[in-house]
């Protein structure tokens, strides 16, 4: 009988489906009034937290207790009712208001980790505001824990976890033991909605909450965004009539000859 | 499928209270199927939610009483379709929860009256219950104004609402009313009931937020991105509550990996708050009757625009309305032009729907409107953030059905309080939730409450009666039908300039609203069409790029929500009458009429792209054959307007 306790991470972000405009004074892009929610890659290892759960449940060979957890100001408390109404047990909000990087998450997550004690650590593979892509990595080297990243399959053995990651020579399959660290990809998993009964049961489950500070950690940042600037605008093609006018508009109006 | 033919049978066996259908004249309820063997099911698919679903099967004690009813005998088929339907997960129990008042909609009047009830109860110290449901994703993301707010009942709600940090930061500080020609702009006086002093201009979705974030203060139960689709009741014909529609249906009704069965909330007292021309109320007003004694409702289209402007043409608290170019003598329209501060201008079109030439374009009106010279010189230098569009009532006093049924009532745009001339309904869609609060209360906690007999909000009406809502109104009820003449515009604005300034609507005369805006449109062979500009990309644009400015997004593969009740028609009557002017009326590019490449060469099929929905209503309201349905979609689906 394993009793697994799985720690997910998650990041309230800017809603997908959001059309982002860069601020005024060019020094980031426009959040204030602009929709948010749970990072996508988030919700996917949500979800697999919970099929996890689910499954040792079907199988009566064990339990799980699903933890989320969320380092960010005060209203980063939605996206963990949102996974607790998905199906999490308990939430951990690390409240901050400082511009929190990749490290200091991962720093603030190691304290976590070391006070929850969990056999794994699900992430997403990134955050889709500022794709960095390094949370879970850098969380593995801190702890010295195995990674899977990038994860479309996984599959629970004793004490160990059999992972399917997307690569970009293809699919690599890897078996690593546990405590281990899994970042998710858009493969895994399709997430369940929220249904209105679990939002309503989610207000009851518990949800504490520590400040960054206490944790003892050194969250300074270690990036200064210079400049924000959105893509130029696209301009249309043009067609040539004969490779002279080609090679003409190559030289003197692209400038690549 | 087979439960629609059980439908017309039970609608017909009129009191015979067959197990699967509640309500022998309701075609919109049916009753959930108590058998094990569906929960049984239910519980295989959705292990977590079956702990309340046997509990709810405790709870939901009208389906006992149902079968005590019963008059007739189960027959071979029910046998039968108790086979079929038992493995069936969307027609599995749906957890029912209940609730003293449950709010259809978070807009300005929902959300007042949601208020106003925690209001009453905090100051008692009682435990009352109010639960709002909105099907967009986030409060305030479906709304959609010019506006200039009339603060009178938010004075009256939250008398310390700038302490409490009401979006309200720019007052209005001069009104000014234009005539437009093609290249001038000529002052003209305005009706006083259009000087805004006292007034804000203000993002409407801004403050919807804000009354949002008020509501849960006061313990309102707010639940974005929930979608009320259908209407319960009870045996005895009164409104039960709602339920939320299912999710995770695919494109083809059938239920997908993440299927979710809605769920139903049952109420004391239903306040339905939809908005302009409400999905759930147009099923209310057959089901009551409610639109008897009053005249057709009228309609207008708001389609508008939030720019950031060059700051040296930004005029804040300027507030202008202009009428005629590009709009015909013959067509009802009117634009606004406000600057919100901080470099922000809202400005639009509203353009009468019960315009005649079927081949009038609303959006390629307002954009080549956005060309004049005076509109072009503010907009030079700026870029456009935002666009949207909504339907908006017109019909005033007139039109305005009764307001209330056994089991609960309408309140704001869904019944139709908007004061035409002021061009503003959000202090009088506020007000009547507030009315409509205070009687619901009152009869909720009243000593003479039974249990199991309907509440029926009697008082709720006259109290709007006797109110400052039915006074403005009745004030400028002869101005829009006055445009009904011959005379078209220019008569409309030379007797509603006498009427506003000096008769004040004291006459013994009351103009009426004849007829229906859908029932307007002229055949296509005896219309001129219209040659519109092609936009430019700086000032005007296409309309999926301004489309693509509104955020809308509905989740993929699920069914289309706007239902044709006939197929054919669209190209049978539509295309063939009116030359298709669904393709032009929806500011969102729903309705195409493409190339039928499985048909005989040369015909054409309706395309409907539901995905781009902004729920603004417009073809529910002008389809010439009534045949398109809107319906509400997944929840949390539609526009993500902000600014607007």
């Amino acid at each position: 009988m394993s009793n697994l306790r799985i720690l997910v991470a998650t990041k309230r972000v800017v809603d997908y489906a959001v059309k982002i405009r860069v601020n005024a004074a060019g020094s980031a892009v426009e959040t204030a009034n602009v929709k948010h929610s749970m990072n996508p890659f988030d919700e996917i290892g949500t979800e697999q937290a919970i099929q996890i759960k689910e499954a040792l449940a079907k199988s009566k060979t064990g339990t799980a207790e699903v933890v989320v957890v969320s380092c960010g100001p005060a209203k980063a408390q939605e996206t963990l009712r949102t996974a607790l109404a998905m199906g999490a047990d308990r939430a951990i909000h690390v409240d901050s208001e400082e511009d929190l990087q990749p490290l200091a998450v991962a720093k603030l997550l190691k304290a976590v980790v070391e006070k929850e004690k969990p056999d794994m650590v699900i992430l997403g593979k990134q955050a889709i505001d500022d794709d960095s892509n390094q949370t879970g990595q850098m969380l593995a080297g801190l702890l010295n824990w195995p990674q899977a990243t990038f994860a479309s399959k996984v599959e629970l053995g004793d004490k160990s976890m059999t992972v399917t990651r997307e690569v970009d020579g293809g699919v690599e399959t890897i078996k690593t033991p546990l405590p281990a660290i899994l970042t998710t990809d858009l493969r895994l998993n399709v997430p369940r909605y929220a249904s209105l009964p679990n939002i309503m049961k989610a207000k009851k489950k518990p949800l504490a909450k520590f400040a960054a500070a206490d944790l003892g950690v050194d969250i300074k940042p270690r990036l200064q965004t210079l400049k924000i600037a959105e893509p130029p605008k696209r301009q249309g093609g043009k067609l040539v009539e004969s490779v002279d006018d080609l090679v003409d508009k190559l030289k003197n109006e692209a400038k690549v000859l | 499928m087979s439960s629609l033919s059980q439908l017309g049978r039970s609608a017909r066996a009129i009191n015979a209270n067959l197990p699967r259908a509640s309500v022998a004249r309701v075609a919109t309820n049916i009753a959930p199927r108590r058998t094990l063997l569906t929960l049984a099911t239910a519980a295989r698919r959705q292990g977590a939610v079956l702990a309340q679903k046997t509990s709810a099967f405790n709870k939901t004690t009208s389906q006992t009483a149902l079968r005590a009813f019963s008059t007739s005998l189960p027959s071979l088929d029910d046998a039968e379709e108790a086979e079929e339907e038992s493995d069936d997960p969307t027609k599995a129990e749906r957890y029912a929860d209940e609730t003293d008042v449950v709010i259809v909609g978070g807009g300005p009047a929902g959300l007042s009256a949601a208020i106003k009830l925690k209001q009453l109860a905090n100051a008692e110290g009682r435990e009352f219950r109010v639960v709002l449901v909105e099907k967009a994703g986030e409060i305030g993301a479906h709304t959609l104004s010019g506006a200039v707010l009339e603060p009178r009942a938010l004075n009256e709600l939250i008398p310390d609402w700038k302490e409490k940090g009401a979006p309200l930061n720019q007052p209005a500080l001069e009104d000014h009313m234009k005539f437009f020609t093609k290249n001038y702009a000529i002052p003209l006086p305005h009706p006083p009931q259009m000087t805004n002093t006292g007034n804000y201009i203000v993002s409407l979705s801004n403050y919807v937020k804000w009354l949002g974030e008020q509501a849960e203060e006061a313990g309102v139960e707010v639940f974005p991105g929930f979608a009320a689709s259908e209407i319960l009741y009870n045996e005895d014909g009164s409104v039960k509550g709602i339920a939320t529609n299912d999710v995770g249906l695919d494109k083809n009704f059938q239920p997908k990996e993440e299927f979710e069965r809605g769920m139903e909330f049952h109420a004391k007292v239903t306040l339905f708050a939809e908005g302009c021309h409400g999905s759930l109320t147009k099923k209310l007003f057959r089901q009551f009757n409610l639109r008897d004694e009053c005249d057709p409702q009228t309609y207008g289209i708001g389609i508008k625009e939030v720019w950031k402007i060059d700051p040296k043409k930004s005029k804040p608290g300027t507030v202008v309305h202009a009428m005629g170019w590009p709009i015909d003598n013959s067509t009802y329209g009117g634009a606004f032009i406000y600057h919100m501060g901080e470099d922000m201008l809202s400005l639009g079109l509203v353009v009468g729907l019960d315009y005649e030439n079927p081949y009038l374009h609303p959006y390629k009106e307002f954009q080549r409107w956005k060309h004049h010279p005076y509109v072009k010189d503010l907009l030079e230098g700026g870029e456009c953030l935002s666009y949207g569009a909504r339907a908006i009532n017109e019909g005033g006093l007139q039109s305005i059905p009764k307001l209330y049924f056994p089991g609960g009532a309408l309140i704001g745009c869904t019944a139709g309080f908007l004061n035409l001339i002021k061009i503003k309904g959000t202090h009088t869609a506020m007000k009547s939730g507030m009315l409509a609060a205070e009687s619901a209360y009152a009869a909720i906690t009243s000593d003479k409450y039974e249990e199991g007999k309907p509440i029926v909000l009697e008082d709720f009406e006259q109290k709007v009666k006797d109110s400052w809502i039915w006074k403005e109104l009745k004030e400028i009820r002869n101005c829009r039908p006055s445009f009904h003449t011959p005379l078209g515009n220019l008569g409309g604005v030379l007797y509603s300039g006498i009427d506003t300034i000096l008769l004040k609507g004291r006459t013994p005369w009351t103009f009426h609203n004849t007829t229906p805006d859908h029932e307007r449109l002229r055949v296509a062979t005896n219309a001129q069409k219209i040659d519109y500009p092609k936009p430019d990309g700086v000032i005007s644009f296409d309309l999926l790029t301004s489309v693509s400015r509104t955020g809308t997004n509905h989740a993929e593969n699920q069914p289309v929500h706007l239902r044709l009740k006939d197929k054919d028609v669209p190209v049978e009557r539509n295309l063939k009458i009116y030359d298709g002017p669904e393709g032009r009326f929806c500011p969102a590019g729903v309705y195409e009429f493409v190339e039928n490449e499985s048909g005989p060469a040369g015909t054409k099929r309706l395309q409907i792209n539901s995905q781009n929905c902004i729920h603004c209503k417009t073809c529910d309201i002008k389809d010439p054959s009534q045949n398109i349905d809107w319906t509400v979609p997944e929840g949390g689906g539609g526009p993500q307007y902000s600014y607007t």
